[in-house]
């Protein structure tokens, strides 16, 4: 994968101009959500439940377009669409997933 | 206030992911917007009912109960008010599009979030809601306005139909046909039995419609009702009629009527007709049929000074058939916007082989002719069948046997005493109590002419001897006058009596008038004898008292005149 920016600055900044003094906590709920996200979405592989499989990827990749991280999203979208049509050879991505959101997670630290 | 401007909106917000919900809070504050939160479907239902918020963002995805579900429950939930409903959504298939939209959604809105997206999007929607409310209140004072309306107009029909009551329309010999609500398109038909036994029908028709129209109609009933009871003749009610209308309605309204009189024992028809379309005489014999035309303006049109009372006079058969209607069988439209007409109408007789059924015939033409078409709903139409005097029966004609009928049998004696003279007119008194005789108002000019002669010279020459010689001249006649207000001023025993008789006839009577007075009298059989005119008796206006009655004699000694005034309801002009 190309060494991409993880995280759109610009979207950021709109974030930012938004919430005011609330930025920080919306970085901490964000990744809260995140490592609940991350479990679940293993637990489900785990259990083969392609359908629940399929909400909770489609829901996070959801708040990582909110949150400007369009690499995590791009991920999501992928789990999402195999889960849907019962592909659930997606072990790799979840790893790939992983990876990327530990890079996403840096970077909202470094700001 | 939630109605004024885009501030201040009450927004529900229901996601449940934490991260997507505090970005959208704060975007929606930011607007200056208050928020509800929800984090899945059912808390959004619960705060829906808890908060009534005025736009509603839902997650399409949630757990427990979805944004599909919740969706559905918050708008029947609100009813009849317009709630927008914003479905937060990445999800981009047109299947579950169309799925929000059929849940009750207006709007989506996709992740991730555009700011000023959302605020336009809440903007536009809080228009729209506002709009609708407007228009459901205005929808609603629509309606109450309405129900008030259609309350009042039940009462006044109520009230109507009190004052109008059906007269003798129920009598066997009489058909006749009002649209539901005609009053209220300015229709009026009454009808009476005079207490001499023949009919009189009056059908109008007000220029406009609603209230204003059928405003009208009451007094006119009412006076309608009133005096053909106590036996007015035709002319003296249309006159009376005329009057009153004239008086209270406004310029441009009036009332375009048939009045009609049925004497069935002379089997005498007398129509005035003004404004309405003609009325058709049926022949019994002949089959054929006799219009007539309106030849007057319609009433409350003329003050009473030019108004024109002259009717056309017909000789009627048993079984002749009148019928009169308003131009509502001749507007009558059918769903081509074309008019019945009078060609239509006058086919209907043509084809009619038994007058029995005509009536049903014509009227069953009519609203066959309307068909699906705009019912204008004034259709009034009446059939009077000419019967002999025996040959009919109402409800009316035997309440009214035997009941008052005004002033038709009396006698009345009234004396004007010395200390009166100055300063009493006994006219005014006398002549308010002669136009309660039925037939005699239309002659009240007269009366008052013979009553103020027969006064004068009872007064003047009888009790203060007075000599009308004195008048011949100018220098005289101030002369006179400087007497008569002296003698008047005396005191004395003079009075002058006056007595009425009154004897009907069926169309008419006789009026005895005798004047006496307390003075001497005079040589009446050498000064104005027989058929002679006058001999140089100036005054005393004896030529003009001979015009007016039928006979005029001095009697006694001469301080006792008698006139007697005849007339006839069927004649018009002078009496014989």
């Amino acid at each position: 994968m190309a060494a991409q920016n993880p995280v759109d600055s610009e979207t950021l900044a709109t974030l930012k101009e938004v919430m005011e003094g609330d930025f920080q906590l919306l970085i901490d709920t964000f990744t809260s959500d995140a490592d609940q996200r991350l479990t679940d979405l293993r637990e489900l592989l785990a259990r083969r439940d392609a359908g629940q499989l399929r909400a909770c990827a489609h829901s996070f990749k959801g708040s990582c377009s909110n949150i400007g991280a369009p690499q995590l999203a791009q991920l999501c979208a992928r789990v999402e669409d195999k889960a849907a049509v019962g592909e659930l050879d997606v072990e790799p991505l979840l790893d790939a997933i992983e990876r990327e959101y530990g890079a996403v997670r840096e970077a909202l630290a470094g700001l | 206030m939630t109605q004024s401007g885009q501030a201040g909106l009450k927004v529900l917000i229901a996601d449940d992911t934490n991260t997507d919900r505090l970005i959208l809070e704060s975007i929606v504050k930011k607007e200056g917007h208050r928020v509800v939160s929800a984090r899945d479907g059912e808390e959004a239902v619960a705060a829906f009912q808890r908060e009534r918020p005025d736009v509603v963002l839902l997650d399409a995805l949630m757990p427990k109960l979805d944004g599909f579900g919740a969706a559905r429950q918050i708008k029947a939930l609100a009813g009849e008010a317009l709630v927008p409903i914003i479905f937060l959504t990445s999800l981009t298939d047109t299947e579950s599009l169309v799925e929000c939209l059929d849940a009750g959604g207006d709007d989506f809105l996709s992740k991730p979030y555009n700011r000023f997206i959302l605020q336009a999007k809440i903007k536009a929607f809080n228009r729209m809601r506002e709009m609708h409310a407007t228009m459901l209140a205005q929808r609603d004072q629509i309606a109450r306005h309405n129900d008030h309306l259609m309350q009042e107009q039940a009462v006044a029909k109520q009230v109507f139909d009190n004052i109008a009551h059906t007269g003798c329309l129920d009598a066997s010999n009489v058909k006749h046909y009002l649209s539901p609500l005609a009053v209220f398109n300015g229709d009026v038909l009454v009808a009476a039995i005079r207490p001499a036994g023949s009919m009189i029908v009056l059908l109008g028709d007000f220029t406009g419609h609603g209230l204003p129209a059928a405003i009208g109609a009451m007094p006119l009933a009412s006076t309608f009702y009133g005096m053909a009871q106590k036996g007015f003749t035709l002319t003296d009610i249309l006159r009376e009629i005329n009057q009153k209308l004239k008086a209270i309605l406004p310029v441009g309204v009036f009332c375009c009527a048939t009045i009609v009189d049925i004497n069935f024992r002379k089997q005498r028809l007398k129509v005035w007709n003004g404004g309405l379309p003609d009325c058709f005489l049926l022949r019994c014999d002949s089959g054929e049929v006799e219009a007539i035309r309106s030849t007057h303006l319609p009433l409350g049109v003329l003050a009473n000074k030019d108004f024109k009372d002259d009717c056309k006079h017909f000789e009627l058969n048993p079984g002749d058939r009148l019928y009169m209607w308003s131009d509502g069988i001749h507007e009558a439209r059918n769903s081509a916007g074309e008019m019945f007409g009078e060609d239509r109408l006058k086919a209907t007789f043509a084809d009619n082989r038994d007058p029995e059924q005509l009536f049903e015939q014509i009227l069953g033409r009519v609203q066959g002719f309307i068909g699906d078409g705009e019912r204008d709903d004034d259709l009034s139409l009446i059939e009077v069948k000419v019967e002999l005097p025996q040959g009919f029966e109402s409800r009316e004609r035997d309440a009214c046997a035997g009941e008052g009928q005004g002033l038709v049998e009396w006698s009345l004696d009234f004396e004007v005493k010395q200390a009166s003279f100055r300063f009493f007119d006994p006219l005014p008194v006398l002549l308010n109590i002669l136009v309660e005789v039925p037939g005699l108002r239309q002659h009240s000019g007269t009366l008052y002419t013979i009553l103020s002669e027969l006064y004068s010279n009872a007064l003047e020459h009888g009790v203060l001897g007075l000599d009308s010689k004195l008048k011949s001249t100018p220098q005289g006649f101030s002369e006179y006058y400087q007497l008569r207000a002296k003698c008047l001023e005396q005191s004395g025993r003079g009075f002058v009596r006056f007595h009425f008789s009154h004897a009907t006839a069926d169309d008419g009577g006789s009026l005895t008038i005798r004047v006496t007075d307390s003075g001497p009298g005079f040589d009446h059989a050498a000064k104005i004898g027989g058929d002679q005119p006058l001999k140089g008796y100036s005054g005393r206006g004896i030529p003009l008292i001979r015009t007016l009655c039928r006979s005029l004699q001095y009697l006694g000694n001469g301080n006792q005149v008698e006139v007697v005034f005849c007339w006839d309801n069927d004649s018009w002009g002078a009496p014989p």
